[in-house]
């Protein structure tokens, strides 16, 4: 891998991350919110 | 870069996203919220955002595997060939594994959050388009389309189940709306890419049964649409704040169809009708549903009745 291609690399390594990150994070406040609504419904 | 260093690129989530059609998905998510609002009852709003990103979510997740069991077709078509799969952007078996998981996923979060009526529905969705159609219709036969249709026609009728947890006629309704309003609204659009399908092998009714068949197959779909699309007024599921509107985007859908059912094109025709037929279609759904929605709305303020005329 050239040095372009390896920071190219990175760059959607990171950037998968934190969407995966994010959506993971998502979804625990979306659960907790569920939890809480049905709980109160 | 070379082939074998973009295999070994992580693909970017966008194309991840992209996978999803998210351009088809507003359509899937408006009728679903439509039918979320025009169900007689209320739900929490968590909940309801829940039942509307299941259903999405569900939509997404059978587009990605629709488009990694065509990755092939899509390469040889000039409106597909640039998708992630075809594009070489990003491995056969990772779509396929997001897809099953984004699915599954979207069952399960249904299933938990709303209910297991909305889930098993959401489920037939699923495995309507990703199966049904995509696997086993749309290669074989013409009437692809037409029994395909049923898979874009579950969002309003699993939003409305999320609301009430139960099916009743109207929200079969609604399903029917959209499985008749699928095969005017896609035939118009093979008419014009009609080469893209033919190259593939792909039997669209166009390449298949001829371009006159097809014109008079849209022009009788739209007469059968009509009193399907003005039912919910009739049977009293709606007021006449509905029903006008349907009345007059029936009609205007049979102006539009009219013309293309019957005509015969020359060769370098740049196929103006049907297109304007297509771009139609997309708006009649779009301002039937919002009717609905607004009527519902109208009847829970007081502001109309019940009746037929109220």
């Amino acid at each position: 891998m050239t040095p372009d291609e390896k920071d190219e690399f990175k760059r959607r390594q990171n950037a998968r991350n934190w969407v995966v990150g994010g959506t993971l994070l998502f979804f625990a406040v979306l659960f907790y919110a569920i939890t809480v609504a049905r709980i109160g419904g | 870069m070379t082939a074998s260093t973009t295999t070994l690129m992580p693909t970017e989530w966008r194309d991840f996203f992209a996978l999803t059609k998210p351009r088809v998905m507003t359509l899937v998510v408006f009728t679903a919220i439509c039918g979320l609002l025009a169900a007689p009852g209320s739900i929490h709003p968590v909940l309801g955002f829940t039942a509307v990103l299941a259903i999405a979510m569900g939509a997404g997740g059978s587009a990605v595997l629709n488009q990694w069991w065509e990755a092939d077709l899509d390469a040889g078509m000039k409106r597909t060939k640039d998708r992630p799969l075809p594009g070489g952007r990003m491995r056969r078996d990772d779509a396929r594994d997001f897809g099953m998981f984004l699915s599954g996923t979207s069952l399960v979060l249904m299933g938990v959050a709303i209910g297991w009526l909305a889930a098993a529905l959401l489920l037939a969705a699923i495995i309507y388009y990703a199966v049904i159609y995509t696997m086993w219709l749309k290669p074989r036969t013409p009437q692809n389309i037409v029994i395909g249709g049923g898979a874009g026609a579950f969002p309003p009728l699993i939003g409305w189940v999320a609301v009430t947890g139960e099916l009743t006629a109207m929200p079969i309704l609604l399903f029917a709306i959209i499985f008749m309003w699928t095969p005017p609204h896609f035939w118009a659009l093979a008419l014009f890419v009609k080469t893209d399908y033919a190259n593939v092998g792909i039997p669209m009714m166009p390449v298949v049964r001829g371009e006159r068949h097809t014109r008079h197959q849209i022009l009788a779909y739209t007469v059968l649409l009509a009193p399907i699309a003005i039912a919910p007024w009739l049977i009293g599921g709606t007021s006449w704040v509905y029903g006008s509107v349907a009345v007059v985007l029936s009609l205007m859908f049979f102006a539009l169809a009219w013309p293309v059912g019957l005509r015969t094109r020359a060769e370098t025709d740049p196929m103006k009708q049907e297109i304007l037929l297509f771009k139609f279609s997309i708006a009649y759904l779009f301002v039937l549903f919002a009717a609905l929605v607004a009527d519902r709305v109208l009847f829970a303020h007081g502001v109309i009745g019940g009746g037929y005329f109220a």
